[in-house]
């Protein structure tokens, strides 16, 4: 890693919003790096969750939230459990991802994350339990590997691990209610699954990628 | 001669890897040996009384223990003989525990070795002459070098004790550092509020003399007895007569920068150094008084109303009398002069600690405002830096400082508090923060007062627009940073005061190679050197926080009082001895010494029918070491208890 920080990047207001809006106290991080040190997932990151703390201390919004590591944080809370200045690590990635997603800043190789997580909540919305052949089909439609995992379906079909037709909710009604408001509240635009340009962008790279592989 | 043998197991510490019911038995065939026996712990009660009743029954008059180390147990053993009626020096041990048990396994050659420590011990025992314990008086006064908060907490202590203390201080008044600061870390108390009744206590008990505006000219004698000779600095006010009423500084036309706050404001020729200085009296900076200068003025001299400004005042040299010395001299400030980097002298808005104390303080020259000193406007960001001198082998210290992680935390909460919209950025190394509370105050630094902690020294500072700009890293992220600032604050480390080598001279004591003093061991004897008599105190031998300081200063001061409360002051006679007859006077021994415990003393020679000067050990500061008797090439002196017969009588036996 080489930067160079200015004196606004230092002075900018990134870490008192995150710490207003998240409730999570990022200037305690003493940059122990306990939350690496346990991370299942950091040898994929590109920065470890200690690094990505210490950026947010420094004000460097940018770098931050187009990095990969708070995508492929898999929210195991193993660094929240272990940290010992109390810091929600995890609930503060989660936020990190909210606002890389309303700015649209996801780098291109993650784009797959909030697209499988977008799928994954309007399916919810749509039957109250998880629809896996939806949420399924709907990903690999929408990411362009249309036939991933597609030879383990008959296995699990047989098996009855995923069946053809949705199980519904009880109180469905309650549980799209619960959607409404809080889709309110995070002024979320539920009718776009991604922006249309990234989405765009994905299929496209998906497809040059074919395309070099056939050569 | 009737000599006793003493063989001790020590549990299985010797036991195990020497037999000693075989040592015992070679042992009572040595000759003169007329006892011989073993104990599984003699150094414990029933051991003791053993030996006693051997003595009784069997008319030893020599006894030798085959135990552990004399450093552990010969008090006990020498008690133990006094008890039996045997002169206690007429006992000696035979190490065969840490000489021989502890560093052998084969168990025949250990005992082997065990028996041949003990051959040696007789040999040495049987050359030994009775010697009777040493008796020197105490003066009871104590000598107290420095009037800063270590100083003035000996002073109180011993004063409580009802003993007289002295405070020779060199500044106007006492308080010392102390009296800068603004608040003390963690607790953030006004030092001026914890500090100002201390001295207002010392200056108004009976038993406290104080001398300040005075220094310290020489040192003579030893413990119990040392002679001081004191300079009373001319301070052109007679300390009697002044009443404090401040009406000369308030019409002196002289304006210089004050010292005591750093240059950042200014005092008159005739000052006090801050309002609650002790003495309250005025004394006149003869380098800057008109009338010393230029033989004009003299206002002050008209206006005081009861006559006790002298312009004609001399310095007087006072010599006194001190059974102790508690060494309180302080500490001064890293120059940071050698960092060039800094921009020392260059850009006045690069200041010290001691700088911001003197800014933060209310009654400093400020009013409590944080301002760049070069156009008065109210800074904004500032930004520390730690470790300057400190930790850094190549231009100044090797060790750490240990406070300016502490004060640099209170200097970054204090500019909040002072001006809300202001913005701390700290770079340090590391975070040393080991004390009672001292890390919760550090993290509420950062935490509640959004100090900006950077982890790295910076490179370089340099001017832009009116702005210091600071090139630092963040060893954290991997960041090169750069900061605009309106102040920068140097946390500059702690050294020994410049004239500390020529004091340790003078009191005989040891410093290291940062000129700090040495204790006596770091761990079991903190506060005391090896001269006896002579305590040390405060950050002259290591930095150290208030806390520190004035606990030691309490331990030195009860050091010192335990030698006041004796009527006289026990030694142990093993001191050297001068044969008067063979000294020939070549005094290479009073080079050797370096307890000084050796004086030239003249004699009437009945054979040359003339008088002559011949070498005399002072008993009250003779240690023993031996390093006389090894120059005398007359073998005049001879240590007693270890005298040449008795080593001899030993490596012969070998």
């Amino acid at each position: 890693m080489k930067w160079f920080i200015s004196h606004d990047t230092l002075r900018s207001l990134f870490q008192e919003t995150l710490e207003k809006d998240c409730g999570e106290k990022v200037s305690h991080c003493y940059q122990c790096g306990k939350c690496s040190a346990g991370c299942p997932i950091s040898f994929q990151m590109d920065y470890l969750p200690n690094q990505i703390m210490r950026m947010v201390q420094l004000g460097m919004e940018d770098q931050v939230l187009s990095s990969r590591t708070i995508w492929l944080c898999a929210s195991c809370l193993t660094c929240t459990v272990r940290c010992p200045r109390e810091i929600d690590i995890a609930e503060i990635m989660d936020y990190l991802r909210r606002r890389a997603y309303k700015k649209q800043v996801i780098p291109l190789e993650e784009t797959e994350i909030p697209l499988f997580n977008k799928i994954f909540l309007r399916n919810i919305e749509l039957f109250g339990r998880l629809y896996e052949m939806g949420l399924i089909g709907m990903f690999n439609l929408l990411s362009g590997e249309f036939f991933k995992d597609f030879s383990c379906a008959p296995k699990m079909f047989l098996k009855r691990k995923i069946g053809i037709f949705p199980h519904r909710a009880k109180n469905i009604r309650e549980i799209r209610d619960i959607f409404k408001r809080s889709g309110k509240l995070a002024h979320s635009k539920k009718d776009r699954l991604l922006h249309p340009k990234l989405l765009f962008l994905n299929l496209f790279r998906k497809f040059i990628g074919k395309i070099e592989k056939l050569k | 001669m009737k000599i006793g043998v003493f063989v001790c197991h020590c549990g299985t510490n010797i036991a195990a890897t020497v037999d000693v019911e075989r040592v015992s038995q070679e042992a009572a065939k040595e000759p003169r040996v007329k006892f011989s026996t073993t104990y599984r712990y003699m150094c414990s009660d029933p051991g003791q009384n053993l030996i006693k009743e051997a003595v009784k029954k069997h008319h030893l008059d020599r006894i030798v223990i085959a135990s552990c180390s004399p450093s552990l147990h010969e008090k006990t053993f020498r008690k133990c003989a006094e008890k039996a009626g045997v002169n206690p020096y007429l006992m000696e041990m035979a190490n065969i525990r840490e000489h021989c048990s502890w560093v052998h396994q084969d168990r025949v050659e250990a005992t082997a070795k065990a028996i041949e420590l003990i051959r040696l011990a007789l040999a040495k025992v049987s050359r030994n002459k009775p010697l009777e314990y040493l008796y020197i008086p105490i003066e009871k006064k104590v000598l107290i070098i420095g009037g800063g908060i270590a100083g003035i907490q000996s002073a109180i202590d011993i004063a409580f004790a009802n003993y007289p203390a002295v405070i020779l201080e060199r500044e106007p008044s006492i308080g010392g550092r102390m009296a800068r600061f603004d608040k003390t870390f963690p607790t953030l108390d006004c030092a001026a509020c914890i500090l100002t009744p201390k001295m207002v206590t010392v200056s108004q008990s009976k038993h406290v003399t104080m001398h300040t505006y005075s220094e310290i000219e020489g040192v003579k004698g030893h413990v119990g007895d040392f002679t001081v000779t004191i300079r009373k600095k001319a301070r052109s006010v007679d300390i009697n007569k002044c009443t404090g009423c401040g009406a000369c500084y308030n019409k002196c036309p002289v304006r210089v920068p004050s010292e005591f706050d750093m240059g950042l404001g200014k005092r008159t020729a005739i000052y006090i150094p801050f309002p609650q200085a002790v003495p309250n009296v005025p004394v006149i900076d003869r380098q800057n008084c008109l009338w010393f200068t230029k033989q004009k003025c003299g206002i002050c001299k008209k206006i005081c109303p009861f006559e006790a400004i002298d312009y004609d005042m001399q310095d007087e040299i006072i010599e006194e009398k001190f059974g102790a010395i508690i060494v309180a001299s302080g500490f001064t400030q890293f120059n940071h002069a050698v960092y060039g980097e800094y921009g020392y002298g260059k850009y006045k808005d690069a200041i010290t600690g001691l700088h911001f104390e003197r800014m933060a303080n209310s009654s400093g020259p400020t009013g409590g405002k944080i301002i760049r000193p070069s156009d008065g406007k109210e800074a904004r960001d500032v930004v520390f830096i730690q470790c300057v001198g400190s930790r850094d082998e190549q231009k100044g210290l090797s060790y750490c400082s240990r406070l300016c992680c502490m004060y640099t935390a209170k200097h970054a909460l204090l500019l909040k508090e002072h001006n809300k919209d202001a913005q701390a950025y700290v770079f340090y190394i590391d975070i040393r923060a080991a004390g009672k509370n001292y890390e919760e105050f550090v993290k509420k630094v950062q935490d509640e007062y959004g100090a900006v902690y950077l982890r790295g020294r910076v490179s370089r500072i340099f001017e832009k627009s009116g702005k210091l700009i600071v090139r630092g890293a963040d060893t954290l992220s991997g960041a090169q940073i750069e900061i605009k600032a309106d102040l920068v604050v140097l946390a500059t480390g702690l050294v020994a005061q410049p004239d500390a080598p020529g004091l340790a001279r003078m009191l005989h004591i040891p410093y290291d190679r940062n000129n700090l003093f040495t204790e006596a061991h770091p761990k079991l004897a903190p506060v005391e050197t090896i001269t006896s008599g002579v305590f040390l105190t405060g950050a002259c031998q290591s930095p150290k926080d208030i806390p520190d300081t004035v606990a030691t200063a309490s331990a030195a001061s009860v050091k010192a009082l335990g030698l006041m409360v004796q009527d006289r002051l026990q030694r142990e006679p093993l001191v050297a001895k001068v044969d008067a007859k063979t000294c020939s006077g070549c005094f290479a021994c009073i080079q050797a010494c370096s307890f000084t415990a050796i004086e030239e003393e003249e004699i009437e020679d009945k054979r040359l029918k003339k008088k002559r000067l011949i070498a005399k050990v002072l008993e009250g500061v003779c240690t023993g070491c031996g390093n006389c008797t090894a120059v005398c090439r007359m073998s005049a002196i001879d240590l007693e208890g270890f005298s040449n017969r008795q080593i001899m009588e030993e490596i012969e036996a070998l």
